[in-house]
């Protein structure tokens, strides 16, 4: 099987931009990548479209309509938060199976503001607020809560987390925000759900994402100054454990994709040099060092506490401002970690280079349950 | 936030008293609460006779161990441990806040999610693992588009 190749990627600033339309946002970040690999949309042999909001109304087939109807396969993927990173998933898994050479990914989203999520549905009454809380905060919030179960971690730690990474976008120009946020002023924003404040849960934001994959004969062919290696692609779905069904179980999920993921790879989380992860909210984040493997059970809160996962610690995490600041743009996020990962490999990550880095990990979690990672090396 | 406490207590006495009065014309606002005519209204699970792993909510495959029509209907606990919560300070349009999330491991198997209540929504009144005992009363007053009342399930401390 050909190795595969990212050969140029790229993402728009995230904001939030209502007079557009979601075909129109991705179109630009497609032709953004285009533009990265030095080819064009009459090189793409097909194209793997993410998007959660307009799932069933061809959003990769709108983008071609805007950037040039060439009548390559699309295919449009919808994975919850892990959409972007799957339908990237897609491009690669059709080179690997020697379908195609040359292959195009995007993910895009238009957000809303205001919480996600809410319990129940169908018939009856609603039962958000009756039978606990079904929102994205409160579902992360209890995942978080059963760290702090079983470690002793702190509404403190939780919230450095979301200052580490406020801290980080301040040298991301595409981040949604770019404002330093001291401690006092997470710990002291509105509470949403114990322990998540406001400046805790991920900015809803517009944002699009796009990667060119290619195959190696295509890279050698094209050039390899800038091409970027997929070493490992991983996918899981949540597998049973006692209480998924109600506590959706992040952490199982990230385990087996990251198990395969290191696998595949044939590294061990001692190899990565950064990780994009995903920090929906920050008690998710901390639950994240220990499922990549970045630490052992029990020490996430001390990885934030002595600052290893900061930019200039020994495994930095986020340094794009992640979820929490840079802001989620559902379907865009998994193929926007990806940019970040890659800026770094190549050294073009400016002010929050990662010095050295050769090697990094990208991680999405769409809640029901999907995780993907990505180990990503320069060539 | 304490006068909201204050009034959350009142409202549960309402519904408590009302609820004694009888189960009839109350239909319960989940398919694993079930409310007999005559008797107490209980929490049913599904549980696999093979891997004993417990559902809520009728199947007939076991997604466990796979087993195909192995399932037993069970009469779930009263009593549990809280697991893990959060208080939910902002919810969706006409939802009290702050209340207790919280999830709660029954004894003799089954994990349920719900409200805790007859507690002061603050940190320092929750522990990890106090015991619980599952409460039955209606719906927060919450009627459908019929207008029919509903039966819940509610936590509260032990």
């Amino acid at each position: 099987m050909s190795d595969v190749y990212v050969l140029g990627v790229d993402m728009i600033k995230f904001g939030r931009f209502p007079g557009r339309t979601v075909p129109n946002i991705g179109a630009e970040a497609a032709l953004m990548a285009l533009d990265d690999a030095g080819l064009t949309i009459k090189d793409m042999q097909a194209m793997y479209c993410g998007n959660l909001g307009q799932a069933n109304a061809m959003v990769g087939q709108r983008i071609l309509q805007e950037i040039g109807q060439t009548g390559i396969p699309v295919v449009n993927c919808a994975n919850a938060c892990a959409t972007g990173a799957t339908a990237f998933r897609e491009a690669w898994m059709s080179i690997k199976a020697e379908m195609y050479d040359v292959v195009l990914a995007v993910g895009v989203e238009q957000m809303g503001k205001g919480l996600l999520g809410g319990a129940g549905g169908g018939d009856g009454i609603p039962k958000e607020g009756l039978l606990g809380s079904g929102t994205m905060p409160c579902v992360f919030a209890e995942a978080g809560m059963e760290h702090s179960s079983k470690y002793g971690t702190t509404f403190e730690q939780f919230a450095k987390i979301s200052v580490k990474n406020h801290h980080h976008s301040t040298l991301n120009p595409k981040a949604m925000y770019q404002i330093e946020t001291p401690l006092d002023d997470v710990m002291n924003a509105e509470m949403i759900s114990y322990p998540n404040t406001k400046l805790m849960c991920s900015v809803n934001v517009d944002g699009s994402a796009a990667a060119v994959l290619v195959s190696e004969k295509k890279a050698k062919e094209l050039g390899m100054q800038r091409a970027i290696k997929v070493r490992a692609s991983a996918l899981a779905s949540d597998p049973y454990t006692d209480r998924d069904l109600v506590m959706p179980d992040v952490n199982a999920c990230t385990r087996l994709a990251a198990a395969d993921a290191y696998e595949q790879a044939g590294l061990g989380a001692e190899d990565i040099n950064l990780v994009e992860l995903h920090d929906c909210f920050a008690t998710a984040e901390m639950l994240h060092y220990e499922n990549l493997g970045l630490c052992k059970d029990g020490e996430a809160g001390m990885m934030i506490d002595e600052g290893h996962v900061e930019l200039g610690g020994k495994i930095p995490v986020n340094v794009s401002g992640g979820l929490l600041s840079k802001g989620h743009p559902l379907g865009a996020t998994g193929i926007a970690n990806i940019y970040e990962v890659c800026s770094h490999l190549r050294g073009e990550a400016g002010k929050r280079q990662v010095d050295g880095a050769r090697i990094g990990m990208t991680h999405v979690i769409g809640l029901g349950t999907a995780c993907a990672i990505h180990i990503l090396e320069k060539s | 936030m304490y006068l909201n406490y204050k009034k959350n207590l009142f409202q549960c006495y309402l519904k408590h008293k009302y609820f004694y009065g009888g189960n009839k014309n109350m239909l319960p606002a989940v398919d694993y609460l079930i409310v007999p005519d005559k008797g107490d209204p209980y929490l049913e699970g599904h549980k696999c006779n093979v891997c004993e792993a417990i559902f809520l909510g009728e199947r007939t495959v076991c997604s466990k161990c796979f087993a195909r029509d192995k399932m037993s209907k069970v009469k779930l606990s009263n009593n549990g441990t809280l697991y893990s919560y959060s208080i939910v300070y902002r919810s969706f349009p006409g939802i009290d806040v702050p209340y207790i999330s919280a999830l709660v491991d029954l004894e003799d198997g089954g994990t349920v999610k719900g409200n805790l209540i007859n507690v002061e929504p603050d940190p320092d009144n929750v522990d990890f693992g106090m015991k619980v005992k599952v409460v039955y009363g209606d719906a927060l007053g919450r009627k459908d588009k019929d207008g029919n009342s509903y039966m819940s399930y509610f936590f509260e401390p032990a």
